[in-house]
């Protein structure tokens, strides 16, 4: 069983030599415009923005792992729901895009909030079990998913604001006032997210529960508000991400659904249960995906960002910030 | 509203070879799932890989089809390998996140432009099944009962099918009867229980996953050779939820569970598209409500309420017993 | 306790911590296992007379049931090295330490609750050829050898007192059935020495009798026992040897009734009783 282990680097190794071989031979990839260097910063400040969106959304997934041990497959459509809400809210009600972000924001944590208290609470006091709850969830994101779609149609669409710029000219790299501003945005979020973790009541209250459940409950955490708070935070938080998704790129009624594995993979790279690894993970994940392209087709985009995950599972199933553990 | 039309649309997906193709993919589920209690989100995958095997054998490279069958079993094999090695030593959550995946990543790489010399691309590839068609014995003519019909051809990819199905399950029964299904079963139950006794759970956690993502594998080179055609997209991570989904309505870790299930999953399905439609045109449901166009979105929609209420409510499956449940430690 | 052949060959051993036994089963050096800053065991020196039943007593938290995953393969050690009749054990995986051997039990009993009680006897049948993935579908095969292990096991059941409830599912059975019945399934193993983890807690007074009966006669038939305890009285009456922890490390080893009166013990279980959490890692 052992020699198996050799096998996997190597077949990746194969994969890695072979591809450019037969892109070339198809002349894909005719290099013409700047040099390897300039491309190359552009897709690390490309991946960088990214694995901003990516981050800003798997803090919340990671969170509620990281609290209550389910793994949410329905964290992708809060996001998927962020970027509709300010879509309808935005095209049909006519309201600017920030404000319309901003109340999207809002019905986002509310969603999240609602999930908390109307499902999963529930669910726990019948004491249905991890697993089958996780079924639940893939259950959920199905029904969620095709409801958007019935209303939203599958037809890919853009917001009203922002929707092209020219870019700002930063040397050999470039970026769009709307794609920095979205950059600095998440970055903010994403402090804040960590300074609420270490500074506040509430914020310490979640890391107790993230490390060992039974103590923090022995020592008189309220662990349902805290889940609640949870719940709520990465309903908005998914809910900014999606509208950030939708304004880097497109809004499409499965965005949140394809925005998942990238999530989950950015989560275990970086470490499962640990939200500063999931926004580390993220980053990485950003980054691979985006500058995958300078040597392979771009429809292998995330194909590259999750075989990093299987990579890293082989290599250090703990992730990057993951603590050691008894596993196994 | 015509009322033996939707009935017999529902028998006739409930008996079809889609149900079958699923059913056999669904006994290797239960293997992983239900008895053994490995969480694979890939199956599609599995799947993908025995479609391709074939496909590719016979379009790209010439081969003969039951070469073709070898080769995809054997891809088959790699992949589960490859899976298993990083994760079965941890948690269960890292197989779930890992097979799917891997299921995407396989996906994406044989969709990809730079597979398209070998996979066809977006464009999958047709007609590489004449071999098995060239066997059928069944005489040309029509066959069939009330308002179901087959043609000589269809009966023989039904009864290879089911003939599969038949195969499998009982294969299956044998084997989870055996002292080997005794280990299985107890890892599902308390790994640690059984390693204390001396037995290797990951070694027996391997040869489930290698042996049910195997049976998944034929599954794929049957939807492929019936279809006469693969195409990556059908190939969706959403397939495997539906596995899913019909494995707990039948019973998971039941020997005819994934049977019962997958029969009456699309029969549902199919009942449910069927009435829906008439309505529509009977103008029973306004257009403005629910278009023809929709109907698709609303059936998974009705898929994914399906699965969460039978989570909740009847986890042992539609037949199961309450005594199991109650025995159900977890 | 006093003039069998056990005690005779236990008699001449210093009453010291971490000496070293005439005919050591299980040897333990070095082992400790830290989890973040916590130190929960730290042994220098452990070594368990083949033939003897062997406390391991101290109060909760002292390390005892930590010791016991380190040596049968459920948890790593930071440091150290330990070996089974002879044959290095260090970093084995559990199933491995088991087939040496040496098979252990679980504080919270780990009988299989979906599986009936016969089924609990005959997963644990060593060498079983229907195990085997490609032989598991052809009956013929394994048949015969399952007849064989069915017999053990029906005469372990009913050494056990457990044959009326042979074909119930386990989950059915009381917590002192399921201690029985575990300690039954580990001697289809058929080890040569076995480790419980606290085998009396939460049994029935009239159950403890028989339990203990049951571990006497184990010895008395050559198998080696080691148990967990932290209720010291419970250990007085069976033990040949007594081995007490406290906060990780070994600070008394002895027969029961010089243990019973070291000062060191004494101090532990007094001077620890009542600040402990209730479960030890």
């Amino acid at each position: 069983m052992r020699n198996f282990r050799l096998l996997v680097p190597l077949l990746a190794v194969l994969f890695v030599a072979l591809a450019p071989g037969t892109a070339a031979a198809q002349g894909d990839e005719v290099v013409t415009g700047p040099g390897f260097g300039a491309r190359a910063l552009q897709a690390l400040l490309d991946g960088v923005q990214f694995g901003a969106i990516i981050a800003i959304t798997a803090v919340g997934l990671s969170l509620v792992f990281g609290t209550t041990h389910l793994i949410n497959f329905a964290h992708g459509e809060l996001v998927t729901i962020g970027a509709v809400v300010a879509f309808f809210l935005n095209i049909s009600a006519g309201l600017h895009l920030v404000v319309a972000a901003l109340i999207a924001v809002l019905i986002g944590a509310l969603v999240g909030a609602i999930l908390q208290l109307g499902l999963w609470a529930p669910l726990r006091r019948r004491g249905v079990g991890m697993i089958n709850m996780f079924i639940v969830t893939i259950g959920l994101s199905l029904l969620l998913r095709h409801v958007i779609l019935i209303f939203f149609g599958t037809r890919p669409q853009s917001y009203r604001e922002y929707d092209i710029q020219r870019a700002i000219d930063l040397g050999p790299v470039g970026i769009t006032p709307r794609d920095l501003t979205i950059v600095l945005i998440s970055v903010g979020l994403l402090v804040g997210v960590a300074l609420m973790l270490q500074k506040t009541r509430i914020g310490t209250a979640i890391r107790a529960l993230s490390s060992n459940r039974d103590l923090a409950e022995a020592s008189g955490i309220d662990v349902n508000r805290v889940v609640l708070v949870v719940w709520t935070l990465g309903g908005g938080l998914a809910a900014i991400g999606g509208v950030f998704f939708g304004l880097t790129e497109i809004i499409t009624w499965d965005m949140g659904f394809r925005l998942l594995l990238l999530m989950f993979a950015g989560i275990i790279l970086g470490g499962l249960g640990t939200a500063y690894g999931a926004m580390v993970g993220s980053f990485v994940v950003g980054i691979v995906a985006q500058m995958s392209s300078l040597w392979f087709p771009i429809d292998l985009q995330n194909a590259w960002a999750l075989l990093a995950l299987i990579l890293v599972l082989l290599i250090r199933p703990q992730g990057i910030l993951g603590q050691r553990e008894r596993v196994g | 509203m015509d009322w033996e039309v939707i009935l017999s649309d529902a028998l006739r997906s409930g008996i079809g070879p889609i149900a079958a193709v699923y059913a056999l993919a669904a006994i290797g589920l239960n293997l992983h799932f239900g008895y053994t209690g490995l969480l694979n989100f890939g199956q599609i995958g599995f799947m993908l890989v025995g479609a391709y095997g074939v496909a590719a054998s016979v379009s790209t490279f010439g081969l003969s089809l039951w070469v073709g069958v070898l080769i995809g079993l054997g891809s088959s094999v790699i992949l589960a390998l490859l899976l298993g090695l990083p994760t079965l030593r941890l948690r269960a959550e890292y197989l779930a996140i890992a097979t799917i995946a891997a299921g995407e990543i396989l996906r994406l790489f044989y969709r990809s432009s730079w597979a398209e010399p070998v996979t066809g691309g977006v464009f999958g590839l047709q007609q590489f099944a004449d071999e098995f068609f060239d066997i059928n014995p069944i005489p040309r003519d029509q066959y069939g009962f009330w308002l179901v019909n087959y043609s000589s051809r269809d009966l023989w990819v039904l009864l290879v099918a089911w003939g599969l199905v038949a195969l499998f399950a009982g294969v299956m029964a044998l084997m989870v009867h055996s002292p080997w299904g005794r280990v299985i079963r107890s890892i599902r139950e308390d790994e640690d229980a059984v390693r204390s006794l001396g037995k290797s759970v990951y070694a027996y956690k391997m040869q489930s996953l290698v042996f049910g993502g195997a049976i998944g594998s034929l599954a794929g080179m049957m939807l492929a050779i019936q279809n006469q055609s693969v195409n990556p997209d059908t190939y969706n991570p959403v397939e495997t939820f539906f596995l899913y989904t019909l494995l707990v309505l039948g019973g998971a870790g039941r020997m005819l569970g994934p049977v019962i299930g997958s029969i009456l999953f699309w029969a549902i399905l199919s009942f449910f598209d069927s009435a829906l439609r008439q309505a529509i045109s009977a103008g029973y449901i306004s257009s403005d409500v629910l278009s023809a166009a929709e109907i698709g979105a609303a059936r998974f929609a009705l898929v994914g309420l399906g699965l969460m209420l039978l989570m909740i409510f009847r986890p042992q499956g539609i037949f199961g017993s309450r005594r199991e449940m109650l025995l159900d430690v977890r | 306790m006093s003039d069998n052949p056990i005690s005779t060959a236990l008699a001449k051993v210093e009453r010291e911590p971490g000496v070293r036994k005439p005919d050591p089963l299980l040897v333990v050096d070095g082992v400790t296992r830290t989890f973040g800053g916590l130190t929960a065991v730290h042994v220098d020196t452990l070594e368990v007379q083949r033939g003897t039943i062997t406390a391991l007593i101290g109060p909760n938290g002292a390390g005892k049931t930590t010791l016991f995953n380190v040596i049968s393969g459920f948890d790593r050690a930071d440091t150290g090295h330990w070996t089974f009749d002879g044959q290095e054990l260090t970093g084995r995986a559990a199933h491995r330490v088991a087939r040496r051997g040496l098979v252990r039990t679980f504080q919270l009993t780990k009988t299989l609750s979906k599986l009936t009680v016969l089924e609990n006897m005959k997963l644990a049948a060593r060498h079983q050829r229907g195990e085997r993935m490609g032989l598991s579908m052809l009956w013929p095969v394994w048949r015969g050898q399952e007849r064989g292990i069915v017999r053990r096991a029906d005469e372990l059941l009913e050494r056990f007192r457990l044959s009326h409830m042979r074909d119930e599912y386990a989950g059915t059975l009381s917590g002192g059935q399921r201690k029985l019945l575990e300690m039954a399934r580990a001697l289809m193993v058929e080890p040569t020495m076995i480790m419980l983890d606290e085998p009396m807690a939460g049994v029935n007074p009239a159950l403890t009798q028989s339990l203990l009966e049951h571990i006497t006669a184990l010895r008395d038939e050559g198998m080696t026992v080691c148990f967990v305890e932290h209720d010291m009285d419970v250990v007085m009456g069976i033990s040949d040897w007594v081995v007490c922890m406290a906060e990780g490390s070994i600070v008394a080893e002895g027969p029961p009734q010089s243990v019973a009166k070291n000062p060191a013990v004494i101090d532990a279980y007094l001077g620890r009783q009542h600040d402990e959490p209730e479960n030890e890692g």
